[in-house]
């Protein structure tokens, strides 16, 4: 059996002054262990909060959220956080940053990771002086040389160039790779994430719409294209018509006629942006992302 | 740490073909053109990765295709070794095959058809021939 590395039932979280709003509302998922999973959704969407209550910096206004098989506070040698500001010791220097880093995780500490990640970092300059680019190489070599089972990264790549970004992105698979840590990375980019992510969840609007293995919630979707017409008995997720020809995405209940329409999977892309098109369009969790089942290991 | 693997794999994100597709296909075209050869130790998962940024199970899926088909072989705790050659002998200039194929294309050229048209007359043969096939 796979474990999981979170596990969400019934999650809610309402701002205090925010006209009493919930920031994220009745969200339940399962994200197994081992997976690279990419945390999207547009700007306001709820992933930052899912991640804080994730890392138990927030506390629940309803609904539970299990980490590495506890509470988030009794996993927290075991996670790694790196929030989008990035909260480093601005009084600190680089080489007292790590050193910190050394002290406070002694059982697990990976002096090589967090020296390869700080990279060419001056050692002896000031957390303050740094550009934002190099704070967020800076809090990612804390992170990883942390060793982490859990890592919860919140924008990790906004501030980067795209030379550090492919080579941080680099960095994080290749511990994937090697300890199968499991990584969560929120973007509203999703290029930034393709390819590096096999496992997805979609926030909008404080729900979970999508999660599961970026795979088979692509494969449960086509691409309809051909004359205007009802596409019962499949969901449909979103349809646009332009003169004759309607092009049509939809989950699929049993085999499409393919007289009729031109049936091609969707890219991802695609499937994200159709349904932030369509909010109404209903939320699909694969077997994998559903809290409380147990999935045996593949 | 062994002497390293004897092959680079370059992703195209845009090129519409899937990723772990990218990898299986560069292994072949390089077994094909010799530059891998049997007993040669593909880069490990995690050099992949590493050079890439692309998700570890992506490279893994690849390495199990080509075992599938035969052309590599996992070796615990060792790496991933290449097992036999690809095609090999029906590319080279004089092998008989080719010969056949070049002989058609002139006929075709002196039958009044473009370049275009020939391309697309063998690329309709070629998918019907090799139609069912698995991808790859």
């Amino acid at each position: 059996m796979t474990g999981a590395a979170i596990e969400a039932t019934g999650l809610g979280m309402k701002y205090r002054g925010r006209d009493g709003g919930w920031a994220l509302r009745d969200c339940s998922f399962r994200l197994p262990a081992g997976r690279v999973c990419a945390l999207v959704g547009p700007n306001g969407a709820g992933k930052s909060t899912l991640l804080a209550l994730a890392a138990g910096f927030l506390r629940p206004a309803e609904g539970t959220v299990q980490v590495l098989g506890g509470a988030p506070g009794e996993a927290r040698a075991k996670m790694a956080f790196v929030a989008q500001d990035k909260p480093l010791y601005p009084q600190l220097t680089v080489a007292a940053t790590l050193w910190a880093g050394a002290e406070l995780n002694p059982a697990t500490w990976d002096q090589d990771t967090a020296e390869r990640i700080a990279g060419e970092l001056p050692r002896d300059a000031g957390v303050r002086s740094l550009s934002g680019g190099q704070r967020t190489r800076l809090a990612l070599a804390l992170a990883l040389g942390k060793r982490p089972e859990l890592l919860l990264l919140d924008e990790p790549m906004a501030d980067l160039d795209p030379l550090a970004r492919h080579q941080l992105m680099g960095a994080l698979m290749a511990e994937a790779a090697e300890h199968s840590t499991t990584i969560v990375m929120s973007s509203h980019i999703l290029t930034e994430l393709e390819g590096a992510c096999d496992y997805l969840l979609l926030v909008d609007g404080g729900r979970v719409r999508l999660g599961g293995e970026t795979d088979d919630l692509l494969a449960a979707h086509t691409l309809l294209t051909g004359p205007v017409r009802d596409t019962d008995p499949h969901t449909v997720v979103e349809s646009r018509t332009a003169g004759r020809l309607q092009t049509t995405l939809v989950r699929r209940q049993g085999p499409v006629d393919t007289t009729v329409w031109e049936a091609t999977e969707p890219s991802l892309e695609e499937l994200l942006l159709a349904h932030l098109r369509s909010p109404e369009a209903p939320a699909l969790l694969t077997p994998s992302a559903e809290a409380g089942k147990e999935v045996a290991a593949v | 740490m062994a002497e390293s693997a004897a092959v680079e794999y370059r992703i195209d994100r845009r090129s519409g073909v899937a990723t772990y597709l990218q990898i299986v296909q560069q292994t072949k075209q390089a077994l094909r053109l010799g530059l891998l050869e049997p007993g040669d130790r593909l880069p490990t998962a995690r050099e992949v990765v590493e050079a890439t940024a692309i998700n570890p199970n992506t490279v893994l899926k690849a390495y199990r295709e080509l075992e599938r088909e035969g052309l590599v072989e996992a070796r615990r705790g060792l790496g991933t070794f290449v097992t036999r050659t690809l095609g090999g002998a029906a590319a080279a200039d004089d092998a008989p095959l080719r010969a056949e194929l070049a002989d058609w294309a002139r006929r075709a050229r002196a039958a009044g058809l473009e370049k275009d048209d020939v391309s697309a007359l063998f690329t309709a043969v070629l998918d019907k021939t090799f139609e069912g096939d698995q991808a790859g």
